[in-house]
């Protein structure tokens, strides 16, 4: 190994809430290796070589399932992915039996995600391998905002002081939380501007500063981060129209102008152009970093990957304790 | 007639302004359709020679009446009939309530109601559907419609039932500022009743509409409105219950406001009598005990508006059994006369009572009428107070004359009205 052990005290990787500061940096740091890493011809390393991981996967994803895949191949593991429609769910079974039998098959990482908040949470108590959370519900997504976070600083070279503006629908968002979560705990001043029905209850308790009006919240900003409009999440009429809401909250060019000119762009993706942000915006090669974001998501999971294996990988597997 | 280019001056006035509690003898006088000065003598006696002067006769000269609560029809001659009966009732702007209507598309509803009140004498302001087809699933564009200048939202004689669908219209409102108006009427409890309940109803044979329908939406909104600093406007308050509910309410919070229609302080259940479906409303005439509750409401200020309902109804829609009638009442032509009965029998000072159909729905609605302040409209309404007259629905410019009041004895009748400067109504002599 050419970097210095860390020391990474979590076996799971469930939110960013559970970790520090030093943690976040140690993730980053390592991730930052595995960058230069991927830009290479050979991007292979065999760290996880012999390990098994499991992609498990409640919800359609494209992007973040790829992501998780792509860093668990490139470290050498042999990745499997398991998705809702083709598993026993469909027939019937619990979470937890699903779990109890995936269990069995010894994979020592697991990669869920959940439609439902806390879900991942509930598997990593019956299991005996690493489990990272790729999204629960309206919970987290750690890896997004830990990629998130790597984007930003490689771009401006700190994380304190920034000004980051998260716009549009916080309240179904997962990437929202985790990032407000990571965002707050590295220094950063971060605000949230949205409709009020789209804010999460008393959401200036966790640390933001709050906006209904797009321009003021935008106001020198660094970053400004967009969310997608999670109509799929919406149990009722939260918005008057996707119109209103574009003219109101979508990022076109003139409410972008009110935050600072080297102000840049970012989106977890998928993008509705149209409805949050405007076509121009999105393709402005100088100011949006929503590819960049998904070469980040590979390096960034390649480091937690290998900082959750590194006690197995050191000391043996754990022993079996999930069956309860 | 007076046209606005040229300078007027109105002498020997009474001056009514509610908005500043005055109250004196003077001129006022009109530039370019504003009011440009007002003051016991604004020429020292000798007005210069390029100037038409109204003489008033010592007369009231206040603010022209806003009207919060119009029904218009779908057609553009229905409206231009209305404007005519509000010019005759002093009325100079009418807020008119939005039609229930397949259109999706609000913006241009309001676009086509403003395009239909062009050239009419007086001003037309058109609400807009608090929900889409007003079928209270669904907020309306509240901020695009904000921004084209709508400055309240209604689902008219509907209310929004839905408890979640309405919490999410005052959490979005709020940063637009709108004022969100409801029909104050629990749908379940009111379902297929057409009179107020009680020994009346019962005797009469007929579904009753129980007052706690009133003050269970009313208290349901309430706490709806805990959450949250949105303005809020009760449509029509005509019960004990919900009178108190609002007082006790806006001790604890700012924004909240409510309205009266005439006929619910003028009349009670009695009027409807041998099934008289021109007192049929929504929501019912009450019974005495409320309506005093009413007329205390609106002394002591827990009620900011009275409303006339104008809703003009053929006959055809009237001529049924009580129950298959249409409900409303025309009013524009007797808003004052019947109002100032309040002031007649000392329920309530002038100026108070003046305040709730000129400076209150113009702060409610934020138009820069309904007061005799330097630099507003000139839109006023010269008035006896005082002239005892009958009321004759053939002298009423409507063409429905679907009004409870005939033959009713009052005191009050304007004399003038004039919109922007423009005498829009005067009265002939006898």
């Amino acid at each position: 190994m050419t970097v210095a052990q860390p020391v990474f005290p979590h076996k799971h990787l469930l939110g960013i809430q559970e970790l520090k500061p030093a943690d976040i940096t140690t993730i980053l740091d390592l991730a930052d290796i595995y960058v230069e890493q991927n830009r290479q011809t050979n991007k292979r390393k065999s760290i996880l070589k012999g390990m098994t991981q499991i992609n498990l996967f409640f919800e359609n994803s494209t992007r973040t399932r790829m992501s998780f895949e792509l860093a668990g191949k490139r470290l050498g593991a042999d990745v499997i992915n398991m998705s809702v429609s083709t598993s026993s769910i469909k027939k019937g079974e619990t979470l937890l039996d699903t779990a109890l039998t995936i269990n069995a098959m010894h994979p020592d990482l697991l990669v869920m995600r959940h439609g439902n908040s806390g879900a991942v949470k509930l598997l990593s108590e019956k299991v005996s391998g690493a489990v990272l959370n790729a999204g629960d519900g309206s919970h987290e997504h750690p890896t997004q905002a830990l990629l998130d976070a790597l984007t930003i600083r490689r771009r401006k070279g700190r994380l304190h002081g920034l000004i980051v503006a998260i716009c549009g629908d916080i309240l179904h968002s997962r990437v929202a939380r985790s990032n407000i979560l990571l965002l707050h705990a590295m220094g950063a001043r971060v605000r949230v501007v949205a409709p009020s029905t789209l804010l999460p209850v008393d959401v200036d308790r966790l640390g933001v500063e709050v906006f209904h009006d797009m321009k003021a919240g935008l106001k020198d900003c660094d970053i400004v981060m967009m969310l997608r409009l999670q109509l799929e999440r919406m149990q009722g009429a939260f918005l008057p129209s996707v119109r209103e809401y574009f003219t109101l909250y979508g990022l076109d060019l003139d409410k972008l102008s009110a935050a600072k000119p080297d102000a840049l762009i970012m989106h977890p993706g998928p993008m509705n152009r149209g409805v949050e942000i405007d076509t121009a915006v999105a393709d402005d090669i100088h100011r949006s970093l929503i590819q960049e974001q998904v070469e980040m998501g590979v390096a960034v999971r390649m480091a937690c990957l290998d900082l959750l294996t590194r006690h197995a990988r050191e000391n043996g597997p754990a022993v079996t304790g999930g069956a309860s | 007639m007076t046209t606005a280019h040229r300078k007027i001056l109105l002498t020997n006035a009474r001056l009514l302004d509610p908005a500043t509690q005055l109250d004196q003898q003077g001129q006022l006088l009109i530039e370019d359709g504003k009011i440009s000065a007002l003051g016991p003598d604004i020429f020292n006696g000798s007005p210069p020679d390029d100037i038409d002067i109204i003489d008033c006769q010592g007369l009231c000269l206040s603010p022209g009446f806003i009207d919060m609560r119009v029904f218009i029809g779908s057609s553009g001659a229905g409206l231009r009939n209305i404007t005519e009966a509000a010019a005759y009732g002093g009325v100079t702007t009418i807020i008119t309530v939005p039609r229930a209507t397949e259109l999706t598309d609000d913006i241009a509803v309001i676009e086509h109601t403003a395009r239909q009140a062009e050239g009419l004498p007086i001003n037309v302001c058109p609400m807009s559907p608090l929900t889409k087809a007003m079928a209270g699933q669904e907020m309306t564009e509240i901020g695009l419609l904000s921004q084209y200048g709508v400055t309240a939202f209604t689902d008219g004689k509907k209310p929004v039932a839905n408890a979640q669908v309405m919490s999410r219209i005052l959490q979005y409102a709020e940063y637009f500022d709108p004022l969100i108006i409801q029909h104050i009427e629990e749908p379940e409890l009111a379902a297929n009743g057409c009179v107020n309940a009680g020994e009346q109803a019962s005797r009469l044979g007929l579904v009753g509409i129980p007052t706690i329908a009133e003050v269970i939406m009313l208290e349901r909104d309430l706490r709806l409105l805990q959450e949250c600093r949105t303005r809020y406007h009760a449509a029509q308050l005509t019960t004990y219950d919900a009178l108190d509910a609002m007082r006790q309410a806006k001790k604890r919070r700012n924004g909240l406001s409510a309205g009266v229609a005439v006929p619910h302080f003028a009349l009670n259940e009695t009027a409807v009598g041998d099934y008289r479906t021109f007192a049929k409303l929504s929501p019912p005439l009450r019974n005495e005990m409320d309506r005093q509750a009413i007329v205390s409401a609106l002394a002591d200020g827990t009620i900011d508006v009275i409303v006339s309902g104008h809703d003009p109804q053929d006959p055809e829609s009237k001529r049924l059994p009580f129950e298959q009638a249409a409900d409303g009442v025309i009013g524009l032509e007797t808003l004052l006369p019947l109002s100032l009965e309040l002031y007649h029998n000392k329920s309530i000072a002038l100026l108070d009572l003046l305040a709730k159909f000129t400076c209150n729905p113009a702060r409610l609605l934020k138009l820069d009428t309904g007061t005799l302040a330097v630099g507003s409209p000139a839109d006023l309404c010269i008035f006896d107070p005082d002239k005892p007259t009958t009321l004759n629905p053939d002298d009423f410019p409507s063409k429905t004359k679907n009004t409870p009041f005939e033959d009713r004895p009052v005191q009050g009748i304007v004399q003038r009205t004039l919109v922007a400067g423009k005498t829009v109504y005067e009265r002939e002599a006898v």
